[in-house]
């Protein structure tokens, strides 16, 4: 079978200038003293991987350790530096809290903007409309603007316009943990649910239960390279491992 | 580039009523003031210039009508421009974490500018009406100055975002740079009565080296003058937009992939 996403030796380099040269006058003094000099740091370092289709894949890792930086290749927010990624299909992308969502609209007005960033078309979001309020339990609050809400309001509407289609892939980073805990428990059934219809899910969680619980395959990052990658299992015993080394 | 588009249309009319929303939000007159504002600016211009600095013998017919035409082409040029440049920027919460087009933004801003042209042109029958101007069948040929203001200012636009993006002083400049191609580009007088020169050269042909010297006359002919459009000005008025896109895209897919590490 094919993959749905081939990460083919990826490698994800930042240029950490000691200082940014934000103003022309700067960048060109800098240029001419021949001061123009980067750190150069990779978030991810010749980083392989292939996800088949109905993969429940799993991401852990320390902070730092790239997982952000690996989803959002694959969702095409950055492009890499040397490798190539290769999706087949549509994606859902949960990377972090309130992506899409402009603050000074209510949830009704940003459910239709969050929509259409997702690609959808409005015709669609009408007759789904109901079945996302229904979803995020805010019914009241529909005609609130969003910087009222709290973050635990703003990731339950994220994450159901983001699931209210069969998406062929689903990213989701670290975005259940603001929930509370009955939320959780929805985002996770609606999620299996998904993965029942075939959709792909890649899960960053630091909640190694979770993974653990949840998916069928893990990778695990560490320090930008790809330190281990198989059956949940295996992997989250060597992880667990090393961080009780570690401690 | 196409396919992508069409996916993102709906995008595309949201973030334009999203601006056109906040803009009157919280508003009592709401959308009246899309046609109150550019009626209340003319007369203050028009205050202005016919008794303070006391152009009205300098020879123009119906100068109400003539300044808000040049105000009209010129502040969608500024509008579009000046929210274009800083709207890669803006957008930044949404690109770092969705991929979205980001020509979209960019393009959205000009669209908006155009939104709000409308409305003004709106004012501007209404003034002409009330001056008596006379109306001409060419009023139908000024969607061609428009039209093509519009691609010069996406143009336009696009260089911009993407230049502001690597270089946040290009945000100072050009509202300079904006305010001197204010005074240059024929809105408070008429050029063909400058006769003096500027360092050897005649202030009436340095003059025509600025675009929007072209589109805001082009645009009077039509509405006030009931002059058709000659070939030069079908020349000048496409080939500024078309040299603006191909610099301003060019530029725009060049750096794009950059934009998300320094925004």
């Amino acid at each position: 079978m094919e993959p749905i996403i081939k990460v083919d030796n990826v490698s994800m380099c930042f240029n950490l200038s000691t200082e940014k040269h934000e103003s022309l006058k700067e960048y060109f003094l800098a240029m001419v003293q021949g001061r123009l000099q980067y750190d150069e740091f990779y978030a991810l370092k010749n980083v392989s991987l292939d996800i088949m289709p109905g993969d429940f894949y799993g991401l852990v890792g320390l902070n730092g350790s790239g997982k952000s930086t690996l989803l959002k290749t694959i969702a095409g927010v950055y492009k890499p530096s040397k490798g190539k990624v290769t999706v087949k299909g549509t994606i859902a992308p949960l990377i972090e809290l309130g992506a899409g969502f402009d603050m000074d609209l209510t949830a009704r007005e940003n459910i239709y903007l969050n929509g259409t960033v997702l690609g959808f078309s409005p015709k669609y979001l009408d007759e789904k409309f109901d079945e996302i309020v229904e979803f995020s339990e805010l019914q009241n609050f529909l005609d609130v603007p969003l910087k009222n809400y709290s973050s635990g309001m703003v990731a339950r509407i994220g994450f159901a316009i983001a699931t209210i289609t069969k998406p062929d892939i689903l990213i989701a980073d670290e975005v259940l943990s603001v929930g509370d805990f009955l939320f959780q428990q929805k985002c996770e059934k609606r999620m299996q649910e998904l993965m029942a219809g075939g959709t792909t899910v890649i899960l960053v969680s630091h909640s190694i239960e979770q993974i653990e619980r949840m998916c069928s395959k893990v990778a695990w990052l560490s320090h930008g390279h790809l330190k281990m990658n198989g059956d949940t299992q295996t992997v989250c015993n060597a992880y667990k491992a090393v961080q009780r080394g570690e401690a | 580039m196409w396919n992508g588009f069409w996916r993102y249309r709906y995008l595309l009319w949201n973030l334009v009523s999203r601006d056109f929303k906040l803009k009157y939000r919280r508003s009592f007159l709401g959308v009246v003031w899309s046609v109150l504002n550019p009626l209340l600016m003319c007369l203050v211009y028009w205050a202005v210039f016919s008794s303070l600095m006391d152009m009205r013998g300098s020879g123009i017919d119906n100068f109400a009508v003539f300044l808000m035409c040049g105000q009209l082409l010129f502040n969608f040029f500024n509008e579009a421009t000046a929210t274009g440049m800083s709207s890669v920027l803006s957008a930044a919460p949404l690109l770092k974490k969705v991929y979205i087009p980001k020509y979209i933004f960019p393009l959205e801003k000009c669209c908006f500018a155009m939104v709000n042209c409308v409305f003004s042109f709106v004012a501007l029958l209404l003034v002409m009406i009330f001056t008596g101007a006379p109306f001409h069948l060419t009023l139908i040929e000024a969607v061609y100055p428009l039209v093509t203001l519009f691609f010069f200012s996406l143009g336009v636009g696009l260089f911009l975002a993407a230049a502001t993006v690597f270089f946040r002083d290009i945000m100072h400049i050009w509202s300079v740079f904006i305010t001197a191609l204010l005074y240059f580009s024929a809105i408070f007088y008429d050029p063909t009565q400058m006769t003096f020169s500027i360092g050897g050269f005649n202030m009436q042909q340095i003059i025509k080296l600025n675009p929007m010297y072209w589109y805001i006359t082009g645009f009077r002919r039509t509405v006030m003058w009931g002059i058709p459009l000659d070939f030069n000005m079908f020349a000048v008025c496409g080939g500024c937009a078309l040299l603006s896109m191909v610099v301003g895209v060019w530029v725009f897919r060049k750096t794009q992939d950059r934009f998300v590490l320094h925004i």
